[in-house]
């Protein structure tokens, strides 16, 4: 499709259906994005939009209850060869993943097992991968160690992950994650359980690292500040679709989709203290209630008949700047700042 | 109404016993907190975690004992309270928790929880005539439906969740709320009519607010007057523009330029701390920032650090050495 050696990562429709006793749920409905080497593509959304979904669709570790119902996950290595996820065995993701896909989760007590020695955990990719010996392993660990920032490395090498803080555990994921150098680095929330001060010092990590191995990176995160900051591009989800992609100052200069511009209106801003801030009423949709037409009709000031009736495609409002709404044009309009009144 | 602050603490400290590698340690949770809180006003708490912000909330509500140190709420000493004295004084100051899940228990109905509080407090709303009739108006208060009275918890939104529990907190008419981070589990559009609430409620209510969070923006968007912790200790305060504007203390600086912004005219280079807060059980001599700061000095291991005030407001004022200069200050705080 695209032949653009710079992209690592083409999602292109991806659906995934969750299975429930009563019914078939669609959680993520024809997401596509492309990350690109040395660079940063954000999925920005609030809770329940599919983000993480799409993310453990990519990794390959849905839940049980989750399948891929459409759409392909291309992945391509270092040497340029191309595989798609979805239909790759598992022989085949598992002679991937780390190598060509490294994945930082959220939390990272429960990412890291508890009754090995960090070392051991950092040392797997090596062995497993590169088939070193546990002595050279154990070196190329303790290196990594020094890289990501972790003081005294040759001591802490052993020690267990109960005695790392929360940063430092941070760090020893983003390690296991890039130890190989992998094409796409995946990156669910992986700051939303520290402090803003160690927030600061992992996002110049996963920068710094970008740079030097060349990586594309994927950051999944609710926080629009976050993605401002780090971002070269950002998708916007709800309701497991995406309703706005584009370069990041184009997206948050001129939203084109009214769920952006509704949620950069919703950040308290100095300016306005004590003011009220304009807020999006009423609530997402359930997926098992999900309307045809638009899926944000209900919560949107600028609705009309047809965004009842037909749901949007995206179309580009500006170069790369793709926004799914009947009525981009009206989005930065005084209209579009009313606050809907939602009562349900 | 007096000029009195309605809270006054003064050198409140709170010591816990722990047991660390088999030897009894303390653990200095507060270390000589001062703080007013005036009627009708809302106070931002700032810090990282574990910076003693919530074992404050909870020796304020004499959840915990504090182990020295005053407190004054309109005149009296809480501390020295017993019985029906006591229950008053908790009538006044009520809490709104972080986590609306786990703060409501799922097997009430909203008109229970709301209402379960008069069941402590035995002489408000002595029938069930008068008690339905108030739930209804609190739960219309807070942006609720009165029918929703009958509903259990797990069949709100998070955001509405979070509304319940302002309305128990009301439903004792205080005059202070004890906020723990109450928007930091709600996606951000639904934090956004939260916050209006609360804000709503303030002016109609009078009540005053000490408002707990860790995101500076929500902070600043509040807050009338802020604090900022660390280790125990309140490292500067301030009125909410002098302090976002000019801070003082390196460390309050330093958070501010690592929290991410908007602003597209914030400047990029950003102040990024090394290393974490260090363990509370053995902080750091003199200045507690002094390990992290990239303005120490032989001076801030030795001695405790004296108030610096702002030139432009006596009342904003640091514990710091080494306060921040005016060029530092532009390079913390977003350009605007």
């Amino acid at each position: 499709m695209n032949a653009d050696p710079r992209v690592a990562l083409d999602v292109d429709g991806l659906d995934v259906d969750i299975h429930t006793p009563h019914a078939v749920l669609r959680a993520v409905d024809s997401v596509s994005f492309q990350a690109v080497r040395g660079r940063t593509v954000a999925l920005l959304g609030e809770s329940g939009c599919g983000k993480s979904m799409t993310a453990t669709a990519i990794a390959g570790v849905l839940d049980p209850v989750a399948e891929v119902a459409g759409g392909s996950i291309r992945l391509s290595d270092g040497a340029g060869r191309v595989t798609d996820l979805v239909s790759a065995s598992a022989k085949e993701r598992r002679e991937l993943a780390g190598k060509d896909l490294g994945i930082v989760f959220q939390d990272a007590l429960t990412a890291l097992n508890p009754v090995y020695p960090v070392g051991t955990q950092l040392a797997e990719p090596f062995r497993i991968h590169r088939g070193l010996s546990k002595r050279a392993a154990r070196r190329e660990a303790i290196e990594l160690m020094r890289r990501v920032g972790i003081p005294e490395p040759e001591t802490r090498v052993d020690a267990y992950p109960h005695q790392f803080s929360g940063g430092m555990r941070q760090r020893l994921l983003i390690a296991i994650a890039v130890a190989l150098s992998p094409s796409v680095l995946l990156a669910d929330e992986p700051t939303t359980a520290l402090d803003v001060t160690v927030q600061a010092q992992i996002m110049s990590l996963l920068r710094d690292l970008r740079e030097e191995r060349d990586m594309a990176v994927v950051l999944i995160t609710h926080d629009l500040a976050l993605v401002f900051e780090q971002a070269d591009r950002v998708v916007v989800m709800y309701a497991g679709n995406v309703v706005e992609e584009g370069p990041v100052d184009d997206v948050f200069g001129s939203p084109g989709h009214p769920y952006t511009r509704g949620l950069l209106d919703s950040v308290p801003v100095s300016a306005e203290r004590g003011a009220s801030l304009s807020s999006i009423g009423g609530a997402p949709p359930e997926l098992s209630a999900i309307p045809s037409g638009c899926v944000y009709q209900d919560r949107c000031p600028l609705v009309r008949s047809l965004c009842r009736e037909q749901r949007p495609t995206a179309r580009e409002v500006s170069p790369g700047h793709r926004s799914a709404c009947h009525f981009p044009d009206e989005v930065s309009s005084e209209e579009a700042n009313r606050s809907v009144e939602v009562t349900r | 109404m007096s000029d009195s602050p309605l809270l006054e603490v003064r050198g409140l400290t709170k010591v816990f016993p722990v047991r660390h590698g088999g030897r009894r340690k303390e653990l200095r949770a507060l270390d000589g907190i001062d703080l007013d809180l005036r009627r009708g006003e809302t106070l931002g708490l700032v810090g990282e975690s574990g910076c003693g912000k919530s074992t404050l909330a909870r020796t304020l509500m004499m959840l915990e004992r504090a182990d020295a140190g005053q407190i004054r709420f309109d005149g009296v000493d809480p501390l020295a309270l017993r019985g029906a004295d006591l229950l008053s004084f908790r009538r006044r100051v009520q809490m709104v928790f972080q986590d609306p899940f786990a703060s409501l228990n799922s097997r009430m109905t909203a008109g229970e929880i709301v209402s379960e509080p008069w069941r402590t407090h035995r002489s408000m709303y002595r029938t069930s005539r008068d008690r339905a009739a108030r739930v209804a108006e609190l739960l219309e208060l807070v942006g609720l439906r009165r029918g929703d009275a009958g509903k259990y918890p797990q069949e709100f939104s998070g955001g509405q969740r979070q509304r319940l529990g302002i309305a128990r907190a009301l439903a004792l008419d205080p005059d202070v709320i004890i906020c723990d981070e109450p928007v930091s589990a709600l996606d951000l559009s639904v934090q956004a009519q939260v916050l209006n609430l609360l804000n709503e409620l303030q002016q109609q209510l009078g009540v005053a607010y000490l408002f707990i969070s860790h995101d500076l923006s929500v902070v600043r968007h509040v807050a009338d007057r802020v604090v900022v912790m660390y280790l125990g200790r309140i490292v500067e305060e301030g009125g909410t523009e002098p302090t976002f504007e000019r801070p003082l203390h390196p460390y309050s600086g330093a958070l501010l330029s690592a929290a991410p912004s908007l602003d597209h005219s914030r400047r990029r280079e950003q102040i990024i701390l090394s290393g974490e807060i260090p363990s509370p059980l053995s902080p750091p001599s003199g200045c507690r920032f002094r390990t992290r700061c990239w303005r120490a000095t032989d001076e801030c291991a030795t001695s405790v650090p004296p108030v610096a005030v702002d030139a432009a407001d006596g009342s904003h004022t640091a514990e710091c050495f080494h306060p921040l200069q005016a060029e530092d200050q532009r390079l913390a705080v977003s350009a605007s």
